[in-house]
């Protein structure tokens, strides 16, 4: 049996390797739930327009990327940008703009399951009141979807904060790297592989809490 | 940009075109040198091989996981089976995939020493079968909820012991249930096994990032990937639907399915 040496994890490690690691991966979630609720409203908004010149350009990118794996997509990226841009992008921007295009995939499938979940009756009302489909969307039917959805949405931030440590594939420095690279450098990967472990534990584990509070809430609210 | 298709039939040594390019799809001879369509398909073959022993574990213990947490409270013992499960779940499911892998093959054998004699391969196939088996439990919980609370109390009142309700009367249906939810946790256990590159488990991922490198067809060569991933998936998803209409009740599945898909 091997014995646990915990006493080398430190104030001063925490802060020489661990901390940039961690802000890097918040940052990476917080920036790629954002820009993916946004773009993913939009794309939720294509399909549901009923134009075939919208429904199946977005039909197509949401099944494509739901049909790839995260790794290969952070691959494709790293790979594809450079060459189409003609010069190289660094780790983290790339892992930033394909965290994003990833999200909006599974994020516009949330939105439209909330849009949807708005009785048809509150679209025709609106309509009836003589507003437009812009209005329409923003003041009446989007406030009410996004509400329903707020637990989806956070389980779905918490699936993306697991998920930033892919970006091991392309070798951008986050948690889990923090954490590897601190290893290294004091001789002792097994412990921080179990501390990495702990820590994204403590961090998924309290935030799914803190969701099953809000769902009971909006839940009762209903 | 013009996709060079060719690169797949050169020697992954000398980078000069093989003799017999289909070589190992048709067994029409064999190559001297493997070519990068060997190299391929063989990596295929890693990531069938990793996916197919996860699942396997995935449903299992998964099924297992997702019944105990459904236990009536009959005293201590179930009690304690329902914890277990729970904490179970919420383990496996809060820590990244990736670092699951870590776990499995850095850290468990320095202290689990015969595992130290498992195959990476295999390792890597544990913590994705635990990983995934923590969903695939709250789909089977969900699935068992989801029943009419009738059917358990009519096992009751025939006599059945909590086993045998369970056993005849509520997974033959819950089962059933959760066919759908459990074909994208497949699917998505398929997409998870690109994870074992960090392993170095020469399947499909590190064969796109090592062919990538050497030949600088980057392009050609994720696409391969990218649509043996694909295919992959799409034939989970077809044997899964093929099993759910095998297995249909006639008259009584057809009606919760409503409910289900949406």
């Amino acid at each position: 049996m091997l014995s646990l040496d915990l006493s080398f994890y430190n104030w001063e490690l925490f802060t020489n390797y661990i901390l940039k690691g961690l802000l890097f991966s918040v940052q990476l979630t917080v920036i790629a739930t954002a820009g993916g609720i946004i773009f993913g409203t939009f794309l939720a908004l294509m399909r549901l327009s009923g134009k075939p010149s919208l429904v199946y350009p977005a039909t197509f990118y949401v099944n494509t990327m739901r049909s790839i794996p995260l790794v290969m997509v952070i691959l494709w990226f790293f790979l594809l940008i450079p060459l189409l841009i003609g010069r190289p992008i660094g780790a983290d921007l790339s892992a930033t703009i394909t965290f994003i295009a990833f999200e909006a995939a599974f994020f516009s499938e949330i939105v439209r399951a909330g849009i949807q979940s708005v009785p048809k009756g509150q679209a025709y009302a609106a309509e009836a009141l003589g507003m437009t489909y812009g209005q329409n969307m923003c003041f009446i039917v989007l406030p009410q979807a996004f509400r329903n959805m707020i637990p989806v949405f956070m389980t779905q931030t918490i699936i993306l904060f697991q998920d930033t440590s892919l970006v091991y594939a392309i070798g951008a420095y986050d948690l889990l790297k923090g954490f590897e690279i601190a290893g290294k450098n004091y001789g002792r990967p097994i412990e921080t592989y179990i501390l990495a472990a702990f820590t994204y534990f403590i961090i998924c584990f309290s935030l799914s809490k803190v969701v099953r509070k809000i769902h009971e809430k909006v839940a009762i609210i209903r | 940009m013009a996709l060079d298709l060719g690169v797949f039939c050169k020697s992954t040594l000398d980078g000069e075109l093989v003799d017999h390019c289909f070589s190992a799809v048709f067994g029409l001879g064999q190559n001297a040198d493997p070519s990068y369509l060997d190299w391929l398909l063989k990596a295929w073959g890693w990531t069938l091989a990793v996916a197919g022993l996860g699942l396997t574990i995935a449903l299992i213990l998964g099924a297992v996981m997702g019944t105990l947490r459904t236990l009536p409270n009959h005293g201590p013992f179930s009690r304690l089976l329902v914890r277990f499960s729970t904490a179970w779940v919420e383990l496996f499911r809060n820590i990244p995939i990736l670092v699951q892998v870590f776990l499995w093959y850095h850290v468990i054998p320095a202290f689990v020493v015969p595992l130290k004699a498992l195959p990476s391969y295999w390792l890597v196939s544990i913590a994705l079968g635990f990983f995934t088996s923590a969903r695939i439990a709250e789909q089977v919980r969900a699935g068992i909820q989801a029943l009419p609370s009738g059917q358990r109390m009519a096992a009751t009142a025939l006599g059945l012991t909590t086993a045998q309700s369970y056993r005849f009367i509520i997974l033959p249906m819950a089962l059933r249930i959760v066919i759908p939810p459990l074909t994208s946790e497949s699917m998505n256990l398929i997409k998870n096994s690109s994870v074992a590159f960090a392993v170095s488990v020469p399947e499909l991922t590190l064969f796109a990032m090592q062919a990538q490198e050497e030949t600088s067809h980057g392009v050609e060569i994720y696409l391969a990937v990218t649509f043996l991933y694909a295919l992959s998936a799409f034939v989970v998803n077809r044997v899964m639907a093929m099993i759910e209409t095998k297995t249909r009740i006639p008259g009584f599945i057809a009606a919760s399915n409503d409910a289900v898909v949406h």
